[in-house]
């Protein structure tokens, strides 16, 4: 398009204050931006999908400000001289009329205050609520509203904008529903709970647009089925609301499509669609490193000094990592060599907020060479001048890796530029496959999810605390969503079922129900308690339980903590409990950039002290892992199986190819390639599925179990994103010889069924799956009204509840929902079952006399991976003799 | 480990020693906990060709009767008289066919529901189902249910019809002893059987809480016990049993009960450093020094 087209489309599109703004910074309005004014005439819903710098946000608003500033235009101007810019309700009806008007197409004219809420005309109030935008952070929303304050103030736009986050004080939350502004920028939960108040006819009747902000991070949680089930009850409330989806590229547009418009019972209907112009290409490359490449390591430690080379050749560097381990770890290891003091910060989730913010600030004014981050800085609005993204480790997707490095650069007609650094030879393969995809713009994306049983069971609670609802009804509503469209109606009654009573077959809790049926069959809160419950509990973020970390003087003891410690120590963040749970007083670990010495857990709080120690004892704690996207393992597994794409790679690394298909050889890319060996007196068996670690460690605990059951006595095994090990006494290789073993029959999708269904009974990822649903749910509230119990004080654990469960109603609906969860989520049970239905019959198998060169690095991981696999009893009776024999020798 | 209080009596290939009352040197012990280890590895799939659950630990043991009197029995001695501790979380008194559980915390679900938390309501059934295996395996002549048998003071008036009336049916023919904990310091009523503080019996004194100035011969509830055991940063979180040569303290027996890491200052009060947790695994029992188990917090 060229600019003369660009000012023609300006002429039309844009009133003249907003011309005038766009001229005087020298700005022209971008064609998606206009485009988006002309949907919003038309009164049309839609997405728009735009590389980040493409100014995205503004799109959004800006048929908002104009619809806006052409209301009180036509306002009694009077008015502005008196409260504010307030309008008298017959103007602002006739403004909305004209707003109306000036659309092609808009909705059907009826009486001249058609446009107006009765509620609004009885109040003779202002004119309501006119945009809702969320976003999936709250850090997010409030620097949105930041920098739209900023073109509201310069046009002098009559517009009353404001933020509702957790933070925002109790009087103000009451004054904005009272008296709502005419923007409002939330989250998914402050929407559920102005959604649960009887108050929410009034508030949203006016509502016009409902701006999605990051909708591509929204809809893959349950975080977006919850939006989705808000916004179904939005368009119910507001007949004239449009919706807008802000997204990144995306594989499946469509699936954002539906999720923006209200379903039909049949068939399905989109949101239209508006692609911004890509800017430049991005210009990626792999750091062509002159260090010899690990095996199996994690950390890129072998290419500090090259790391830091390229910070201090750029301006601004983000330096993402997958891990917060890894990112403790990088950034400790960059200032050990900033000789320079370049200002390098770091920044992820475990961090404390204010710690978060400042490093932030601090980007945003330029000061910083370098942040070393995690996924705490996937979202977010654009800081300064970013001008190099260095990506350390697996990239793990194509789309996730293209977001990260859309990170730099914010004038789309620069290219953005990211180097990509592999810690180890496999990674090198998942970087090559990582930059064609990218060079071909292809997008893995997770596909729509499905909306989950314990969100809606929220939601249904939700309702009742708003108004009294009739099951018909909200079961039709409910399917207007776009995650929920195909919810069975007996799943809807099972999910009321549970929120009343709790579902049970036994059905001994109707005197306890938490909602009931009024005389007309509507359901109702049946007591106070149970909405002030909700309220408190409201959301799906089901965090790790999270323990606070406190710097504390160190005591120097062995032998752990015996007494109090000084308190009232800096606090520095937050961990994982399970990560805790492995290590004894004593350990070292690294944690907010520094070595730190565990000291004792009191209470909520792990008590740590500096150590001068330089190697951490223990090595990692997880948080942040994806793993690789399926698309991505079908392209390495693609390269490794074509010898003439080889070239292209490190000479290491094509080295080790070679050795691999002389000692053994390297797959079709369809098949699985098996290798079996014996090493210091075990049997080894290693498998190169390319699924992930979640996949791979399912796998991992049902070939266990199939190989106990066949008497090859398997001890552990250990995964990592390529491949899996599992080692044992039994000689697999010969047993395969002998053909008691058939690695088909081995590998067999038959392990889905009744092996999965008896591991899914003991596995602690299952209980960690179950126990958010039953939190999320509402179950088990996390917190009761005056009360802020934390999870710990809870007197009863999900896990006895699941065991239970399990053994006296296993068709419940939280375990269908937990089920349901684990196909997709910890256990990633669907993605192994299309790789065991992907190589039936594609088994090649090869018998080796020692571990071949792509069998080193999984080999490599054990130590430092956990190791999997044992029965409760042989690990217990291992456990006590290793214990004994510590404690004796 | 302390003085032998702790006998094993599973060898590898052994028959069913009796229990033993003298002291094994300590070399012994970490002997037996080797031989433990070694006839394991060798065990999984003979396990499985007897049908035990693989599954579950202390809740699914099925086929108690075919377990019983053989070398799977752990016996523990208190205070010169030897227990079988078993792995569903009871302990049996042989010579007196006595047989005691704590904390069965029954209609625990109720309780919470009445709060607001709709629990599955089926904690009560299934403790109960679980101690009629143990009464079907043992066949013992009194049974003592050591405290905090009801979650709260209403719980025996919430109880189920049908729960109920299993209940009775597993008292009939024998004595049933009731013993007051904290959550039901009560008499019980409508549930059978007789109400008591405390009980005494021969050298033992069965109660729900200990007191830490009497230590001999005293077998109590109300903590709870879990070990925590970890190697090669993998964790298991397991109820236990907790004993020195004087006293015992018991696992918790209903199916919602948590527990507190052995590892806390409460046993720690009891027992000083040195004492034993016989883990509970998903069909035996495992010696594990205490010190040696991993604390988690509060310790």
């Amino acid at each position: 398009m060229t600019a003369a087209d660009q000012v023609e489309i300006a002429d039309v599109g844009l009133p003249a204050p907003f011309r005038r703004w766009f001229a005087q910074r020298g700005w022209t309005p971008r064609a998606h931006q206009l485009e988006l004014l002309a949907k919003a005439r038309a009164g049309r819903s839609v997405l728009l999908i735009a590389p980040t710098g493409a100014g995205k946000t503004l799109a959004g608003f800006l048929p908002t400000l104009v619809e806006l500033s052409q209301t009180r235009a036509a306002a009694d101007l009077s008015a502005l001289a008196g409260r504010g810019w307030r309008a008298a309700p017959g103007a602002a009806g006739a403004g909305r009329r004209a707003s109306d008007g000036s659309g092609s197409g808009g909705p059907p004219p009826g009486s001249p205050l058609r446009g107006l809420p009765s509620s609004l005309r009885r109040r003779g109030e202002g004119r309501g609520l006119h945009t809702l935008y969320i976003s999936p952070l709250k850090a997010l929303a409030v620097d949105i509203a930041r920098n739209l304050e900023r073109p509201v103030a310069e046009m002098g736009l009559p517009v009353r904008l404001e933020t509702r986050t957790g933070d925002t004080p109790a009087s103000k939350r009451q004054r904005q529903r009272r008296h709502p502004p005419d923007i409002l920028l939330t989250t998914p939960e402050q929407l559920a709970l102005l959604l649960a108040s009887a108050d929410a006819p009034y508030l949203f009747g006016t509502l016009r647009r409902v701006i999605l902000d990051e909708l591509h991070a929204l809809v893959t949680s349950k975080r977006g089925d919850l939006l989705s089930l808000g916004l179904a009850r939005l368009f119910r409330l507001a007949p004239e609301l449009t919706a807008v989806g802000l997204s990144a590229t995306v594989a499946d547009p469509d699936a954002l499509c539906r999720f923006l418009v209200p379903q039909p019972a049949r068939g399905v209907r989109c949101a239209d669609l508006v692609v911004a112009e890509g800017g430049a290409k991005p210009l990626v490359t792999m750091l062509d490193t002159a260090e010899p490449l690990p095996w199996a390591s994690h950390s890129a430690r072998h290419a500090l000094p090259e790391i830091y080379e390229l910070i201090r050749r750029h301006r601004t560097s983000l330096v993402f990592v997958n891990t917060r381990s890894q990112a403790e770890m990088l950034f400790q290891e960059l200032w050990r060599i900033n000789d320079d003091g370049l200002a390098i910060a770091l920044h992820h989730g475990s961090l404390d907020v204010a710690q978060r913010r400042k490093v932030e600030d601090a980007m945003a004014a330029g000061r910083l060479r370098a942040v070393v981050c995690t996924s705490s800085l996937d979202l977010g609005v654009d800081w300064g001048d970013i001008d190099l993204v260095i990506h350390v480790g697996a990239p793990k997707g194509s789309s996730r890796l293209l977001q990260r490095i859309g990170r730099a650069n914010h004038r789309l007609e620069e290219p953005s530029r990211g180097v990509l650094v592999p810690a180890n030879r496999f990674e090198v393969l998942e970087c090559h496959a990582a930059i064609e995809a990218i060079a071909e713009n292809a997008q893995d994306t997770p596909p729509a999810r499905a909306g989950a049983l314990d969100v809606l069971a929220q939601h249904v609670l939700g309702c009742a605390c708003g108004a009294p609802f009739l099951a018909d009804e909200l079961y039709a509503e409910v399917r207007t969503a776009a995650p929920y469209a195909q919810l069975a109606r007996a799943d809807f009654d099972a999910v009321l079922d549970f929120v009343a009573t709790g579902g049970y077959a036994l059905r001994s809790y109707e005197r306890f129900a938490k909602i009931r049926q009024n005389k007309d069959g509507r359901w109702r809160v049946a007591n106070p308690r149970v909405a002030q419950t909700y309220r408190l509990n409201v959301g799906t973020i089901v965090e790790a339980d999270m323990l606070k970390v406190r710097l504390v003087r160190s005591r120097h003891r062995t032998g752990g903590y015996v007494g109090p410690l000084g308190r009232g120590g800096r606090l520095l963040g937050e961990i994982e409990e399970y990560f805790i749970e492995t290590l004894t007083p004593g350990d070292t670990f690294v944690f907010a950039g520094e070595v730190l010495r565990y000291e004792a857990l009191v209470e909520n709080e792990v008590y740590v002290s500096r150590t001068a120690a330089t190697d951490p004892k223990v090595p990692s704690y997880e948080g942040g892992k994806f793993p690789l996207s399926t698309y991505l393992a079908a392209r390495v597994r693609a390269l490794l199986a074509d010898r003439s794409r080889w070239s292209a790679l490190p000479e290491p690394v094509r080295e080790w190819l070679d050795m691999q298909c002389w000692r053994s050889l390297t797959p079709p890319a369809g098949d699985l390639l098996v290798e079996t060996f014996p090493r210091a007196a075990r049997h080894y068996l290693i498998c190169y599925p390319f699924e992930g670690r979640l996949a791979h460690q399912t796998l991992g605990m049902l070939l266990t179990r199939r190989l106990e059951r066949a008497r090859l006595r398997p001890h552990g095994f250990v995964a990592n994103e390529y491949a899996l090990a599992v080692w044992g006494a039994g000689d697999l290789q010969a047993a395969i010889a002998r053909g008691e073993l058939s690695l088909d029959a081995l590998f067999d999708q038959d392990m889905l069924g009744d092996d999965l269904d008896a591991w899914l009974q003991e596995s602690a990822l299952m209980k960690r799956t179950f126990r958010s649903c039953a939190i999320i749910a509402g179950l088990i509230p996390r917190r009761f009204p005056g009360e802020e119990k934390s999870r710990r004080q809870l007197t009863v654990s999900t896990d006895l509840v699941y065991d239970v469960l399990r053994r006296h109603q296993p068709d419940h609906v939280l375990l269908r929902a937990a089920a349901a969860e684990a196909a997709t989520g910890l256990l990633d049970i669907r993605r192994l079952g299309d790789m065991l239905s992907r190589i039936r019959g594609r088994i090649v198998h090869k018998a080796l006399e020692r571990v071949s060169p792509l069998a080193v690095p999984v080999l490599l991981e054990i130590g430092r991976e956990p190791v999997y696999g044992e029965a409760a009893d042989a690990f217990l009776a291992e456990a006590a003799e290793e214990l004994v024999k510590e404690a004796m020798g | 480990m302390r003085r032998g209080a702790v006998e094993r009596a599973q060898r590898a290939g052994d028959g069913a020693p009796a229990a033993l009352a003298s002291d094994p040197p300590e070399g012994q012990a970490a002997e037996g906990a080797r031989l433990c280890a070694a006839s394991l590895l060798g065990r999984s799939a003979a396990a499985t060709d007897r049908s035990v659950p693989a599954a579950k630990g202390w809740a699914a043991n099925e086929n108690r009767a075919d377990l019983r009197d053989s070398a799977q029995d752990h016996r523990v001695v208190v205070a010169g008289v030897a227990l079988i501790a078993d792995v569903a979380g009871a302990l049996y008194w042989p010579e007196r066919r006595l047989l005691a559980v704590a904390d069965l915390h029954l209609e625990k679900g109720s309780s919470f529901a009445a709060r607001g938390s709709l629990l599955p309501p089926y904690d009560t059934a299934d403790t109960l189902a679980r101690l009629a295996r143990l009464i079907e395996a043992y066949a013992p002549r009194r049974v003592v249910a050591l405290g905090d048998s009801f979650h709260d003071g209403r719980g025996a008036a919430r109880l189920g019809a049908e729960d109920r009336a299993t209940l009775a049916a597993l008292q009939r023919g024998r004595e049933w002893i009731w013993i007051a904990g904290n959550h039901d310091p009560e008499p019980l009523s409508g549930v059978g059987g007789e109400c008591v503080g405390e009980l005494e019996i021969g050298p033992i004194t069965f109660r729900h809480r200990a007191e830490p100035d009497h230590a001999e011969g005293e077998i109590s509830g109300h903590w709870h016990p879990v070990a925590v055991v970890a190697l090669r940063g993998r964790g298991l979180r397991r109820r236990c049993f907790v004993s020195d040569s004087r006293r015992l303290v018991m696992p918790a027996f209903g199916a919602y009960a948590g527990g507190l890491n052995v590892r806390h200052r409460a046993f720690a009060a009891l027992f000083g450093s040195a004492f034993t947790a016989h883990v509970i695994g998903d069909t035996r029992l495992h010696v594990i020094p205490a010190a040696l188990c991993a604390p988690d917090w509060g310790c």
